[in-house]
């Protein structure tokens, strides 16, 4: 099992959401989150005072996925969400030792 | 008052249409019950001629009868043409006052009907007007309390204006101040006060000015916003509302006041809605109490931006509607004088939105959303003093000039000088009102208004240039008034209950520290 945090552009959550449901993905979890990295801020002017706003909204995809789900998963993200510009975001993976659903205790990957 | 003095020569020229009015005009305005005296001579006049008409209209058909009627000799004999003409004329005597009567109810209903109308619309720019337009700039933990200061404002002015405000604003005939002779409204009803609006009831006036009471202190909140305790504000609020306000007041409106312009002011200075009362008044002041409270934590360094400029906008909005009844409301009367006030009105605003949007355009771009709100509001402001004196065309370039000035004064002065005016009241509501001040003096003009007398020159474009030197003593003695009267204040209340929140409490917000909730709560 793998767990995928994927960094992406709130303009491009519908299409990548679909795209995941096309390809077997059942359960996700979202936030709404704010961050850069190389992308710069931009300035926002009121009354002649300028803000520099360097954090700006994006959404955090997570989920975990059986192994054999993986490449499939990250390929449908990288396809649907690159905008091509800098702040399209990251895909972060890692493993996960168990998974256990509350309703009834199963465990591994068919908790998921 | 000059607003009674214009009503005055609307209503006589509807009512008494007679060859000798132009002549007795200025008499007339000089002394609003002159009208009332002259208006019956002149109707004594006009029933001479009536009397006379129905007495030959009379003997014409008693001439026609006998010619008509040689078969029926019983025909009335001459004898009794007399007493008829007598009745005739009772009864036309009758019908004449009851017509006069029903005329004076006429007017004054409809008169009554727009000024109660007003009277709303002014509290409306209070709340939710200025609540919304001041409660949006500030950050999210300061929103409700910058809002209850306005709703708070609407209840203590008015119970002190009901105890002494009124009375220290509109009785007695001093030049500073006026008397105790309405304190608890007494003589306060539903008979007009010829002095000041001969034609709805005293209570409509009344009513209608303390709205604008309600309004100036609650201007004064946009400077102290976000670091002012509650206790420290409402008990400034009161004060400075009898002292700084109430004398002002007096000083442009009242009768006998030393800058009223028509009811015997040493300076005539030209006020038509609050320039110097309500707007330089309330700026100045406002400008004393950020220089005294000083900068807000963090301030310039740590961002403060406005945390929903959707509230501004619909605030913005519902002044400048509201506005209406406080400039065209001003002409004390549904004449053509509101109309003409309305119009000014509307056009300066418009003009100052496009200025200032323009302005920022240039500087920086773009035009944004808070700019052109702000420069409606700025343009209000400054053709406040002037809207009923000036023309359409001035009023454009009022609101014009107003856009462009105030928004130097926000973005480029405030910076150069770097006091914390958090929302600006003095950048617009100051330098607004002094603009318009001056430039009422500039281009007031006698086919408007002609408020010193048929004829007579009013301002600048009709080449009485010695009113922009009126204008100038009123606006320094309003300044003066508002910087001395707010600093002795300031030190006063920050004696009994102390001005400012701790840092503490100003970092967790007034909302929480000052009133116990807080604006949104976005887990409920």
């Amino acid at each position: 099992m793998m767990k995928l945090e994927a960094i992406i552009q709130p303009s491009r959550f519908e299409s990548v959401k679909d795209a995941l449901r096309e390809v077997g993905i059942e359960g996700m979890t979202v936030t709404e989150v704010r961050g850069h990295g190389r992308q710069k801020g931009h300035t926002e002017v009121y009354r002649g005072r300028e803000y520099t706003v360097d954090l700006l909204p994006k959404l955090k995809l997570e989920m975990v996925l059986p192994d054999k789900l993986v490449n499939t998963v990250v390929d449908t993200i990288l396809k649907t969400a690159k905008t091509g510009k800098i702040g399209d975001g990251k895909i972060f993976l890692s493993r996960v030792e168990e998974a256990i659903r509350i309703r009834n205790e199963e465990r591994g990957e068919n908790a998921l | 008052m000059w607003k009674q003095r214009a009503y005055n020569l609307g209503a006589s020229n509807c009512l008494v249409p007679g060859k000798d009015w132009q002549a007795n005009r200025g008499r007339l305005v000089q002394a609003g019950r002159a009208v009332v005296i002259s208006y019956a001579a002149e109707r004594k006049e006009n029933m001479k001629h009536m009397v006379w008409k129905c007495c030959l209209l009379f003997a014409m058909v008693h001439a026609a009868v006998p010619l008509h009627a040689r078969q029926t000799p019983a025909a009335a004999p001459s004898s009794q043409s007399a007493p008829s003409a007598t009745q005739a004329s009772n009864s036309t005597n009758e019908k004449l006052a009851q017509l006069d009567q029903r005329v004076t109810a006429a007017q004054s209903s409809a008169d009554n009907a727009w000024m109660l109308v007003s009277a709303a619309l002014v509290l409306m720019m209070t709340g939710p007007g200025l609540a919304l337009f001041y409660g949006g700039l500030v950050r999210r933990k300061n929103t409700l309390a910058i809002m209850m200061q306005s709703f708070m404002l609407m209840g203590v002015i008015t119970v002190m204006w009901a105890l002494v405000g009124y009375s220290l604003c509109f009785g007695g005939n001093g030049p500073v101040i006026g008397g105790f002779e309405h304190a608890f409204l007494r003589g306060v009803g539903a008979e007009p006060n010829a002095d000041y609006a001969g034609t709805i009831p005293q209570m409509t006036f009344m009513v209608y000015q303390l709205m604008f009471a309600i309004i100036t202190p609650a201007l004064i909140t946009g400077a102290t916003a976000e670091r002012m305790k509650f206790s420290g504000t409402v008990l400034f609020l009161i004060l400075w509302f009898l002292v700084v306000y109430a004398p002002l007041a007096h000083m442009v409106w009242g009768k006998g006041g030393l800058l009223n312009a028509s009811l015997g002011g040493r300076f005539p200075t030209l006020d038509f809605a609050g320039g110097t009362v309500v707007h330089i008044s309330s700026g100045v002041s406002a400008l004393v109490c950020a220089l005294y409270l000083g900068k807000r934590t963090g301030f310039p360094k740590q961002p403060m931006p406005p945390h929903s400029l959707v509230l501004s906008f619909i605030g913005a909005c519902l002044l400048w509607v509201g506005w209406f009844g406080f400039n065209a409301g001003s002409a004390l009367a549904s004449s053509p004088l509101a109309s003409s006030a309305f119009v000014a009105t509307h056009f300066a605003a418009a003009a100052a939105a496009l200025s200032w949007s323009a302005a920022e355009w240039i500087k920086n771009g773009r035009a944004s959303a808070l700019g052109a709100i702000s420069g409606a509001v700025a343009g209000l402001v400054a053709i406040t003093p002037a809207a009923g004196f000036v023309a359409p065309m001035p009023a454009l370039l009022i609101g014009f000039v107003a856009g462009v000035v105030c928004y130097w004064m926000v973005t480029r002065v405030k910076a150069i000088f770097g006091y914390d005016d958090a929302l600006d009241a003095f950048g617009v509501h100051g330098a607004g009102g002094t603009i318009g001040a001056l430039l009422t003096g500039v281009f007031a003009s006698q086919v408007v208004n002609p408020i010193f007398g048929p004829g007579k020159a009013v301002g600048g474009s009709d080449g009485h240039w010695g009113q922009v030197g009126n204008q100038f003593v009123g606006v320094l003695i309003a300044w003066g008034f508002a910087l001395v009267g707010t600093l002795v204040l300031l030190k006063v209340v920050d004696l009994i209950t102390g001005l400012r929140v701790t840092e503490d409490q100003e970092i967790e917000g007034l909302d929480i520290t000052q009133h116990g909730e807080e604006a949104y709560n976005l887990e409920s």
